[in-house]
């Protein structure tokens, strides 16, 4: 018998550590219940008509050299700030950079591409880099820690919105300039805040594709990674915002955790199940390949595909002559920041809110961003071309 | 132990589970009306089902194999990285893969048969050992790609006559549930399950009860390196491949009617216990509930089966009482 009870608490006990560790590593605020309601409480109506209205309005280029900018270089509808409080003339620069983490393929070709551009500017003569591994009480001691390591200017990605304004504010009160970038913070303290237009963007860029392309009553899939993450479920948002304007019909909503044989065994039980699936929404691309595979195993025709930038995704498409599009986040984001601080530290103005444009690969501008010697997860929409060490630091 | 039945114990539960299963499944899904609804249904199960086999040898044993979802990930990661997309790499890596988890399954049982620390506390360790390791290795991002052949395994077919097509990856689960069923049969597999039960006196009566345990450590990760390969080909690399995997094997087996602590369950119970959680995950989808509960249910049917093994026997004298009693 007691062997039996000792048997039965191992299980309890395996019980809660099979939950505990299917919990997401990305934790943020909010809640996760929502199913068919009315609308997600992440959606925000004039945020959404602000960034479908960025997505064609036109971008300035620094100190007004439109035409030459490249788009890391560009702002969209920018309220220029002064920064002479924080010039720091003559170079020889300390940059400290407290990263979020660099655990998945977007967060590592982003910061390839970063520390590409630091090498770029001989001003800078010293650049710290504190990984906080996704955890936001790391990240906070590391901010804490890089505050008394004599930065010119400090750089943060966040790992989660508001558990991280404490510790940006405490930096900020020690007067060194600060460059929030990614994910925001609540606090406006920060010198700027850099970011691409937004998750209602990018969902949108995706919905009123499929919304475009598949017939009236066609069946739609929507996969999305996980709730409860907000740059994720602004996405989701505003496709379902576009979906329910549209004569397509949302068949499923759900989730993958990114996990590229779980969605490949959802889109087989939706083709099985509805029969036919005309159309597929997602708000990431990391698994978009095994969903296409899903429909060549299954003999069906590949429908009209949301993905991302990719490069597996973008050859797929290429090499089945998918109907597709690839909306996407794009990681030359990472190259701004320094580009910032380098302005910030040399007195010239910056903006308070520094939106990057969002483009989007399109079928005429598919075969330009198809890299056959980039790895299959590199993401294309790098701005890391032109750059020196090219290609070999992203392989 | 009592004369072989025909079915072992255990194993009669479950079966019954499965073809309420599969039969509510064909009126749930017009797909499961033919038998190819049912063929893709075991495709996917292939991976889970032979993981649970693999779990099997260790449960009956009195042990917990908490590492096998960590070294699916591990390998699959590998494998993207050797391969490299090129076909020539095929061969040589899959005979890496394998003889990397009869390492792993032989680090698992030497610890914990020489060193005596309890197999959970072994295998959790080897889970976060495997988990750092990858993640220090790819930080986070897996390189590489699989070649075409490599993915045969879990996303071709055969021509098999007769029966037409039939997966690759269902050709293996069968493979293995047999070899696994006469492994089981024979004298050694008889004796792991007596180390489960008593091995004190598989001990006296000269049994080396270490070189069992150490066998079915060895069997399981074995396994795990076959399900990753299996995993692999179905759905391409990717990082979180493995994650609950581990869960999911031990949920099958329980499932199965297999007592925790050894001893007693067969592993054609576990193979069908796997399939059933497949089966329910298809079902549960077709009805439209959220995956979200697949969590839950996976927590409910453990405590549940391992109370249902906990007090089965006073359960079913329960149930039967009323019938002398009645007559």
């Amino acid at each position: 018998m007691n062997r039996k009870w000792s048997a039965a608490a191992l299980a309890g006990a395996l019980t809660l550590a099979g939950c505990s560790s299917d919990l997401p590593t990305t934790q943020a605020p909010g809640g996760n219940s929502e199913s068919a309601k009315a609308k997600s409480e992440f959606f925000d109506q004039s945020e959404f008509e602000r960034q479908l209205r960025f997505r064609t309005a036109k971008a300035v280029g620094l100190d007004s050299q439109d035409g030459a900018a490249k788009p890391w270089e560009q702002m969209l509808e920018p309220q220029l700030v002064d920064t002479a409080k924080y010039a720091k003339p003559g170079g020889g620069y300390h940059l400290c950079f407290s990263n979020a983490s660099v655990d998945n393929p977007w967060r590592q070709v982003g910061f390839k591409t970063m520390k590409e551009e630091v090498k770029l500017h001989p001003e800078i003569t010293k650049f710290t880099v504190l990984d906080a591994e996704a955890k936001d009480d790391k990240q906070i001691s590391d901010i804490q820690s890089l505050a008394s390591q004599g930065c010119s200017a400090l750089i943060v990605s966040p790992n989660t919105t508001a558990t991280l304004t404490p510790a940006v504010e405490a930096a900020c009160a020690t007067g060194v300039p600060v460059i929030v970038f990614d994910r925001g913070v609540k606090t406006s303290c920060p010198v700027t805040f850099i970011h691409p237009i937004g998750g209602f963007a990018f969902g949108a860029d995706g919905a009123e594709f499929l919304k475009e392309k598949v017939a009236p009553g066609g069946k739609v899939l929507a996969l999305r990674i996980l709730p409860g993450v907000d740059v994720l479920e602004q996405r989701w948002a505003a496709a379902d915002q576009i979906f329910s304007g549209s004569q397509v019909k949302v068949v499923g909503v759900e989730f993958t955790n990114g996990d590229a044989a779980k969605t490949k065994s959802i889109v087989n039980e939706y083709i099985q199940r509805e029969g036919k699936i005309d159309g597929v929404w997602m708000d990431a691309g990391a698994t978009a390949v095994a969903a296409v595979e899903a429909f060549q195993d299954a003999g069906a025709a590949i429908p009209p595909f949301v993905g991302e930038d990719q490069q597996d995704f973008l050859r797929m498409w290429a090499d089945e002559k998918m109907t597709a599009v690839a909306p996407t986040y794009p990681t030359y984001q990472w190259r701004t920041p320094v580009i910032a601080a380098l302005r910030v530290l040399g007195g010239k103005q910056v903006p308070r809110e520094w939106v990057l444009p969002q483009p989007k690969v399109t079928q005429d501008t598919l075969k330009d961003f198809i890299k056959q010697d980039m790895p299959p997860l590199h993401y294309a929409m790098c701005g890391c071309e032109g750059m020196p060490g090219y290609p070999a630091p992203w392989k | 132990m009592r004369a072989r039945p025909r079915l072992a114990d255990g194993t009669g539960p479950v079966l019954v589970v499965l073809l309420i299963l599969l039969v509510v499944l064909a009126f749930a899904g017009p797909a499961y009306a033919e038998p190819s609804g049912y063929l893709a249904l075991l495709k996917r199960a292939a991976p889970l089902v032979v993981l649970a086999v693999g779990q099997y040898f260790v449960i009956v044993s009195g042990g917990f194999d908490l590492s096998v979802g960590s070294l699916v990930t591990a390998e699959v990661v590998v494998a993207a990285r050797l391969v490299d997309g090129d076909d020539a790499n095929t061969w040589w890596v899959i005979a890496l893969l394998l003889g990397c988890g009869v390492l792993v399954g032989l680090v698992n049982g030497l610890i914990t048969t020489k060193l005596l620390v309890p197999s959970f506390i072994v295998t959790l360790g080897m889970l976060l050992v495997l988990d750092g390791a990858v993640f220090l290795w790819s930080g986070g991002a897996p390189r590489g790609a699989l070649s075409p052949s490599f993915r045969v395994l879990g996303r071709g077919s055969a021509d098999v006559p007769v029966l037409g097509q039939v997966p690759w990856s269902v050709i293996v689960l069968l493979v293995v549930v047999v070899v696994a069923v006469w492994f089981m049969r024979s004298g050694t597999g008889r004796m792991l399950l007596a180390v489960g039960d008593n091995e004190n006196v598989v001990r006296l009566a000269g049994g080396r009860v270490d070189r069992l345990r150490l066998l079915a450590f060895v069997l399981s990760a074995l396994l795990a390196s076959v399900a990753a390969i299996l995993l692999a080909g179905f759905a391409g690399v990717s990082a979180q491949v493995g994650e609950g995997l581990e869960f999911r094997a031990i949920t099958a087996v329980v499932l199965g009617g297999v007592l925790l602590g050894g001893g007693r369950g067969s592993v054609v119970a576990a193979a069908a216990g796997a399939l059933s959680l497949e089966a329910l995950f298809s079902l549960l989808n077709l009805l439209g509930v959220s995956g979200a509960l697949e969590s839950a249910v996976q927590g409910v049917i453990i405590i549940a089966a391992v109370a249902y093994a906990a007090h089965g026997a006073g359960l079913r004298q329960i149930l039967r009482r009323p019938v002398p009693d009645t007559a």
